[in-house]
Order: C-alpha cells, then sequence, then structure tokens
C-alpha cells in the first residue's frame, strides 16, 4: 500500500552525489591501473613504493576510521558527560533517536567558546555526539540547538565518517606516493646508476599522476563533503520538523565565527570536515567555494527553505 | 537504513507502528492483578509539532474531535501541552476503568496524523498507573520500534528512577507486551503531563 509520505528524497541532490562518488571510483580504477601498467614496466623498484604506500595509506586510513572517536575528542579535548551531569543535553539527543530509532551515541562537550557540533565514530554503536561549550551557553534557544543536534545524529545514522575515510584512501596513497617517490628521487636515485634508466624515467612519472590523482580527487572529496552536509541539513530538519530552526541556528553559528580569536581556530583546523559549520572562513567566494567542506550558507537556507515548503503542503504526494 | 541509504545520505523517516497500542487494556488487567498498579486513566501521546499551519490544523482537527466525547459526557476535555523539549503532548482522561476508551483516544491521535503523512513526528504514548502508596509508574510505547517500557521516576529534580519497580514490571509483562529489549532505548520522560 502507498503510504503518504512529506518525506520524498531529493532525486537532484542523489544524482549530483552519485556522479561524484562515480567520478571518484574512476579516477581510482584509472589510477590503479596506470600503477600496475608502471609496476609491469618497472618491475621491482617502483612496486615496492607501490606497495608501501597502499599498506601504509590503508593502514591509516582504518587507523583513523577505528580511533576516530578518541582522536576528534583528544584534538578538540572534549570530555564525555552523564545523563546526570547534562540531563538537558540528555534529553534532546534521547528524544531525538527516539524518533529516528537510532542508537544513542556518546556524549562529550568540548571547552571552547566557539559555537560549534560535531559527530563521529566508526559505527552507530561506538559514535560520539560532541557540542562546544560555546554553543551550549544560550545563545541559540533550545529548538535552535535540537537543530544542530539533529544534524550531527544524521551525520551518523548517514555512515559520513566511513564514506568520507573510504572516499580519502585514494587520495591519502597518492599523498603518500609522491612522497616517497620523491625521497627514492632523492636519496635513491644515485645508487640505482645509468643501466636502469627506464625505472629512473618511471618514478618522476608517478610523481607526476599522483599528484594530479591527489589534487583531482582532493576537489571531488570536497565536492563529497559539501553534498554529505546538505544531506545531513536535510535530513535533520525533517527529523525535527522544524526547518527553521535550524536555518536560524546556521544563521547564528555562522555570524559568530567571525568573531572568533585565531588560536581556537588554528587548533580546530583538523576537526573542520566533521563541524557543523567550518570554524575557518574562506576569505572570498568564488573560487574558495570549491576547496570549502561545507556548502555556502545561502545554499544551506534555500535548501532548508524548500524542505519548509514541502512538510507544509496540504496534501502530500502519494510515493 | 540499507546500503544505497547511507552511499547517498540520505535516511527514510521512519513510519511508527499503530496497533501494538491495543495490547495495553488486557496488560494493565494483569498489571494490575500482579503488582497492584492501577491505571489512572490518564494518557498521552507525545510527537514533535511540525512548523506551520498545516500541522497546526490537524492537531487542531483531532482535539476537536476527542473533545466531542467530552461533550456528551463520557469523557473529560483533552489537555494539549508543550513540554520543555518542544514536544506537544495530548493528554486524554478518562476513568480508571475505562482502559478501551483510553487507548480508542490515543489511537485516534496517532491514526490521524499518520493519515496525514506527519507518521515520523511521533515520539511515543504514555498511559500513567498508581499503586496503593501513590508510586507513579507509566507505561511508555516507543512508536518507531513498536515496543513498551516501563518508566518509574523516584525523584524528578535529582533524576532518579526506581530501576527494580521497572525491571519487575518488566518481567510481569514480558508475556503480554513486546517489552523493549534494549534497556539503552528506556529513555526518561521526566515531568511528562498526566503521569
Amino acid at each position: 500500500m502507498a503510504t503518504r509520505t512529506r518525506y520524498a528524497p531529493d532525486r537532484g541532490l542523489t544524482v549530483r552525489m552519485t556522479a561524484t562518488m562515480f567520478l571518484l571510483g574512476l579516477v581510482f580504477v584509472a589510477f590503479v591501473a596506470l600503477i600496475i601498467g608502471v609496476m609491469s614496466a618497472a618491475r621491482v623498484s617502483a612496486a615496492g613504493i607501490v606497495l608501501v604506500a597502499v599498506i601504509f595509506g590503508g593502514g591509516m586510513a582504518f587507523a583513523s576510521l577505528f580511533y576516530s572517536d578518541k582522536i576528534a575528542l583528544a584534538t578538540a579535548g572534549a570530555r564525555e558527560v552523564t545523563p546526570q551531569q547534562e540531563p538537558r543535553l540528555h534529553g534532546i539527543v534521547d528524544r531525538l533517536c527516539a524518533l529516528a530509532d537510532m542508537d544513542k551515541p556518546r556524549v562529550a562537550i568540548a571547552p571552547t567558546r566557539m559555537m560549534n557540533a560535531f559527530a563521529t565514530g566508526r559505527n552507530s554503536k561506538n559514535s560520539v555526539l560532541c557540542v562546544t561549550e560555546g554553543i551550549m551557553d544560550g545563545r541559540l534557544t533550545d529548538e535552535e540547538l535540537e537543530g544542530v543536534l539533529a544534524h550531527e545524529l544524521s551525520h551518523v545514522a548517514h555512515k559520513d565518517v566511513q564514506v568520507m575515510t573510504i572516499a580519502s584512501l585514494l587520495a591519502i596513497v597518492a599523498g603518500l606516493l609522491v612522497r616517497f617517490a620523491f625521497y627514492s628521487e632523492i636519496f635513491g636515485g644515485g645508487r640505482r646508476g645509468g643501466n636502469n634508466s627506464q625505472a629512473a624515467l618511471l618514478i618522476p612519472l608517478i610523481m607526476l599522476v599522483s599528484a594530479v590523482v591527489y589534487a583531482v580527487s582532493f576537489l571531488l572529496i570536497r565536492t563529497l563533503s559539501r553534498y554529505r552536509e546538505l544531506a545531513a541539513d536535510r535530513s535533520g530538519a525533517l527529523l525535527t520538523g522544524q526547518p527553521s530552526a535550524l536555518a536560524s541556528a546556521l544563521v547564528k553559528v555562522s555570524g559568530s565565527m567571525q568573531r572568533i580569536p585565531t588560536q581556537d581556530l588554528r587548533k580546530s583546523e583538523p576537526l573542520n570536515a566533521f563541524f557543523f559549520t567550518p570554524a575557518l572562513k574562506p576569505n572570498g567566494q568564488g573560487l574558495s567555494n570549491i576547496f570549502s567542506t561545507h556548502p555556502s550558507l545561502e545554499k544551506r537556507l534555500a535548501q532548508l527553505a524548500k524542505i519548509q515548503q514541502q512538510l507544509g503542503e496540504i496534501t502530500p504526494d502519494k510515493h | 537504513m540499507g546500503f544505497l541509504d547511507v552511499l547517498f545520505g540520505r535516511t527514510k523517516p521512519v513510519q511508527p507502528k499503530l496497533d501494538d497500542l491495543f495490547a495495553l487494556p488486557s496488560a494493565a488487567v494483569q498489571l494490575q492483578a500482579a503488582s497492584g498498579f492501577t491505571p489512572t486513566g490518564s494518557g498521552s501521546v507525545c510527537f514533535r509539532a511540525v512548523e506551520g499551519k498545516t500541522f497546526t490544523d490537524i492537531q487542531k482537527d483531532v482535539t476537536d474531535l476527542l473533545d466531542m466525547d467530552a461533550e456528551k459526557g463520557t469523557a473529560l476535555p483533552v489537555e494539549v501541552t508543550r513540554d520543555s523539549y518542544g514536544f506537544t503532548w495530548i493528554v486524554s482522561n478518562h476513568m480508571s476503568d475505562e482502559m478501551d476508551g483510553l487507548v480508542t483516544d490515543l489511537h485516534a491521535v496517532n491514526s490521524a496524523l499518520v493519515d496525514n503523512g506527519f507518521g515520523p513526528q511521533l515520539l511515543c504514548t504514555l498511559v500513567a498507573f498508581r499503586d496503593e502508596s501513590n508510586r507513579p509508574l507509566a507505561l511508555v510505547y516507543l512508536y518507531k520500534r513498536g515496543t513498551f517500557y516501563p518508566f518509574a521516576p523516584l525523584n524528578e529534580r535529582q533524576q532518579t528512577r526506581d530501576n527494580t519497580l521497572e525491571i519487575q514490571v518488566k518481567g510481569l509483562l514480558g508475556d503480554d507486551l513486546n517489552i523493549e529489549q534494549d534497556l539503552t532505548r528506556w529513555f526518561p520522560v521526566w515531568g511528562a503531563p498526566g503521569l
């Protein structure tokens, strides 16, 4: 039986996200094919470097995924809080989790005046939701705070940490290859001598290709990250049924970013991709948008306005 | 959530399960016989209101419908309250022996939301009980999981709950109700109206 729903998926967003992931996969396949070609041509010398980069890169990605919650909490200097310590925060998270029928993540607070929140963890059982003291200090209304938390819980539900880790794997490997090839060129070049000129040529080639792959995958990952943010905004707004509250929270949090002392900002840089809004303001508009982990405020507000309209329809579409 | 939903970062809002609610009247009889807790006749539906007039209109239609019973003198008028978390509670009050009527009222509220496409906004339904020494107990129904759990507040200010009583009730009603097995889902509803 078709049930009435006001919660139709956003097809445009799905299509754009699919295209980004397809391109990322394409780059990956092309890269692997090329490396295999290079390996077979060069036999020993390049193969070792590639193998080490893949193992090392894979290990790094796995470790960062496995310990993502601990790493993020330690970087932010956050501490976990019990329901007795923060009944209000836990109460909101309890209700949102019951609405969304998901496991409740651990809840933590980071001691910074900056207004922000992030969620991380390798799976729903091991995830942690962290808010800053700044966001809890009353500048946001309860409804706005609820919107922010719903956005973060959507990141957990969408398994964004896993998805972004897998997406970043390629960039990590390519980045390592550039570095390894560079060092082996400097330190190992002399030892090989002139008798293996083919391999000597291949090292700079790997370097060049890896650098290009790194740049392209970097841009694609940033694009993917922006789409994931829009998706989390969307699910969060639908969960609470209050897109306007989330929109006004976004405005408040983005606005407060400009007044933050720089030292805090520099410290927070590694966490940027998981934050509710990025702690670093891009200087100019336009080109800086394609390097950004988060979509522009205008785009996020426009999407929320659309959801507001959708929720207000008197007779929703049948699906 | 399926693999594709994760891949595309979309959550399908969870639709509520409604029918299990009708197991409540027989469970109430069982509870009274085994532990002395009697229904207070008060029950409530809790949901997250959606912004905008469409939702407000639906909410008004439901309360009007339930109040028609009150005008006939068979029930008390319903109360609509908003808790400090921004959730709306529609409280229906009946005589303590009218469990069937109460459940029918609660079901009318949730089916009205579902029919208008707002099913995912339903959070829980709560039916209140007391024993001779006036200890409060609530059976909470989680719409998204279709399960019940007991909630026995001891001291609201210190936020302590009577876990012994809750576990005891879980044991008593295990055959009558679909009890939530995952204890981490037994979230407290402090200050719930009608409790």
